[in-house]
């Protein structure tokens, strides 16, 4: 008897532990990701350690990071473009340096390099010179060094353009992430949903058991196939459908990311709805056909009722699934980091960039923190829906 | 204390053979040093070389730090690296050990078969968006870049584009062989791909720096350097260390270079 107390506490112990774990675990991730992000708006808005340089009598002392990129790209080529004198941009790198002094000049320790870059900045009116700052030697007449700035969470939250690897300023606007993620992912769960649960009605209410225990371990085999073989399969099937169905210039779209990820949540809508729909109990059932209803107005006037907060499960979890997807939307949607604006042109999704960029990115840099900071979005918009399904599904239950 | 002192002698053994050497750097260069790596090891039975990726700027950073015997780029060692390097009082060896050219590729129903540099940077950041600017048919050009993270975005911007940013719109593959599928099915597409991936289910282009002289993409024509998109790849080791000279002998015999060509790059030789 005792000893039944003690295994029996043990036991309960356990399931404690494991439980206080878990919840650990999610917040210690949750923290992890929140911190990470966070210092992105510590950053500076030029790339880490260096700084540009101007002469002294140019007016202009700060450059927003889109100017900065406009002013490197030579898409502005003049001055007074930005608020400065009538005069020609002239760009200089630091391997620019090669070109204008000599070895000698630069010392064969390099450490003349500081003086080398003032005499030459003091010499241009109009250049602008992006060099580390251990060769900036701001004590020098002649030269100006740019004031810089941080990253603001406007530019991050509603920025436009996606230049992680810019130099000198990167750009970090999520805005045509977001969307494409939002687009991306609503069309996949609108296609999913209606399948899914057709699927799931039909094998929980219709079909006979021989052709059930034959469809059932089907379903469940295509949740087990690795996410890169669903996105090889969209690049090489599904997108060149989409280009000569709709008569497009490219295949890689939006429809196409969303259809595999339809087909990537149909597994986990099925198996949840048609498990939530089999809850029933067959007295209800029965209850009302022998009231008279037939076996379709019992589908749908009790059993889908009945087991609706099952079948909103399977709806946050399948959503969970698409919204979260890497492999398989990186290779199909075409990456493309501009503001969707319909579902037949590329697209960029938070995952598939996190995907592709975290492996490179400088960890601690800024492009690395962005990253997290994009985690932390995905995050927030899985929250969101979460959470507002349960209220409806709250609401609704709370009605009947 | 006696067996302490025995046990940490045995654990520094095992920690550090004497003939490890430690290979870091680029991606591209990855596979090649890999297969020499290989090769090397069954000539070579007591060496244990090492090679890991991470790109051109960690290698060297690495080298940097003396965590790595050998980095591995796919670019020069940059100015200010040097000078990093400079400022430590290490001084950097440089060995070129292979070339790859990268193709720009078309789909093969595309009537255009040579384009200027000028022509491909305006292609790429935006300027020209249709086929017809450039010769072709009335048609959008479709453009196909690798993602961010890859050395050959980073090649392809500086030697191409002149260090300008590619257009918002580009479409980036995760994989060269995406790049390849997506060209192949696309009819105005145009992307960039390693010499080596080039198909029949793609056409490459003539390129031109000069805009007088083009240039078929070809194993002689980058070996000749008369083909202008083409990157050196180096092995930076830090002066006087002996330990793997050996290697890079090898890797720079006939054997070695032999290597080169199965693995699809260019040798020097």
């Amino acid at each position: 008897m005792k000893l039944r107390k003690v295994t029996e506490l043990i036991a309960e112990k356990f399931l404690m532990l494991c439980s206080s774990v878990t919840t650990l675990t999610v917040i210690l991730i949750v923290i992890f990701l929140f911190s990470e992000g966070m210092g992105l708006f510590k950053s500076s808005d030029i790339e880490e350690g260096y700084a540009l340089v101007v002469n002294s009598e140019n007016p202009v002392s700060k450059l927003s990071p889109e100017q900065i990129m406009e002013v490197f790209d030579s898409k502005v080529t003049l001055w007074s473009e930005v608020g400065g004198n009538d005069e020609p941009i002239l760009l200089f790198r630091l391997n620019d340096l090669p070109a204008y002094f000599t070895e000698e000049e630069m010392g064969d320790e390099l450490q003349y390099v500081p003086q080398c870059i003032g005499q030459l900045v003091s010499k241009e009116p109009g250049i602008i010179a992006f060099v580390p700052k251990m060769y900036v030697d701001s004590t020098a007449s002649g030269i100006k060094v740019m004031e810089e700035g941080h990253i603001r969470p406007g530019d991050f939250f509603d920025g436009k353009y996606w230049y992680p690897t810019s130099q000198p300023a990167p750009l970090f606007g999520v805005l045509p992430l977001v969307m494409g993620t939002l687009w991306v992912s609503l069309w996949a769960i609108l296609i999913a949903l209606p399948f899914g649960l057709a699927v799931a009605i039909y094998l929980a209410e219709l079909a006979d058991s021989r052709l059930r225990s034959m469809l059932k371990p089907v379903i469940e085999l295509l949740a087990g196939i690795p996410s890169v073989v669903y996105g090889f399969f969209g690049l090489v099937v599904i997108v060149p459908l989409i280009q000569k169905g709709f008569g497009l210039s490219v295949g890689e779209t939006g429809l196409a990311g969303s259809i595999i990820l339809a087909i990537m949540a149909l597994p986990t809508i099925i198996t949840v709805a048609e498990d939530a729909l089999r809850t029933t109990p067959r007295s209800m059932k029965e209850a009302s056909l022998s009231l008279g209803a037939s076996h379709w107005q019992t589908i749908y006037k009790v059993v889908i009722p009945y087991s609706l907060s099952g079948i909103t499960a399977a709806v946050v979890l399948g959503i969970g699934r698409a919204i979260g997807e890497t492999m398989a939307v990186l290779m199909v949607t075409g990456n493309a980091a501009v503001i969707p604006t319909t579902l037949l042109e590329p697209m960029r999704t938070i995952p598939a960039t996190i995907a592709a960029e975290l492996g490179e990115a400088p960890a601690g840099g800024a492009h690395y923190e962005a990253l997290f900071m994009l985690g932390c979005i995905l995050f927030v918009m899985t929250l969101i829906i979460s959470i507002s399904v349960e209220f409806i599904n709250s609401k609704k239950i709370g009605r009947q | 204390m006696k067996k302490l002192s025995v046990l940490l002698a045995v654990l520094a053994i095992a920690v550090n053979p004497g003939f490890s050497q430690k290979i870091k750097g680029s991606d591209t260069v990855l596979p090649l040093a890999q297969k020499e790596a290989e090769s090397y090891a069954k000539i070579n039975k007591n060496s244990d070389v090492t090679v890991t990726g991470g790109g051109s700027g960690v290698g060297i950073s690495a080298l940097l730090d003396g965590t790595t015997d050998i980095a591995m780029a796919s670019r020069k060692i940059k100015f200010e690296e040097r000078a990093k390097l400079q400022q430590e009082g290490k001084s950097a060896v440089e060995t070129l050990i292979a070339y790859d050219a990268l193709a720009v590729v078309v789909n093969p129903a595309n009537k255009v078969s040579k384009l200027t540099r000028e022509q491909l940077e305006d292609i790429f950041t935006g300027k020209i968006t249709n086929w017809k600017e450039v010769g072709g048919d009335d048609m959008k050009i479709v453009v196909y870049s690798r993602e961010t993270s890859s050395g050959t975005y980073e090649f392809f911007k500086e030697s191409v584009l002149k260090n300008k940013n590619y257009m918002p719109s580009i479409l980036s593959m995760p994989a060269t062989g995406a790049i390849i599928q997506s060209v192949s099915q696309t009819k105005g597409a145009i992307g960039y791909v390693g010499l080596a991936y080039l198909n029949t289910e793609v056409k490459p282009l003539s390129v031109s720096y000069d805009g007088a002289n083009y240039v078929v993409p070809s194993f002689e024509n980058a070996k000749n350097k008369t083909y202008p998109i083409v990157r050196p790849l180096y092995f930076y080791t830090v002066k006087d260390n002996n330990k793997v000279k050996n290697f890079i002998d090898y890797m720079m015999s006939e054997q070695g270079q032999k290597i080169v060509k199965e693995v699809g790059y260019i040798p020097v030789k």
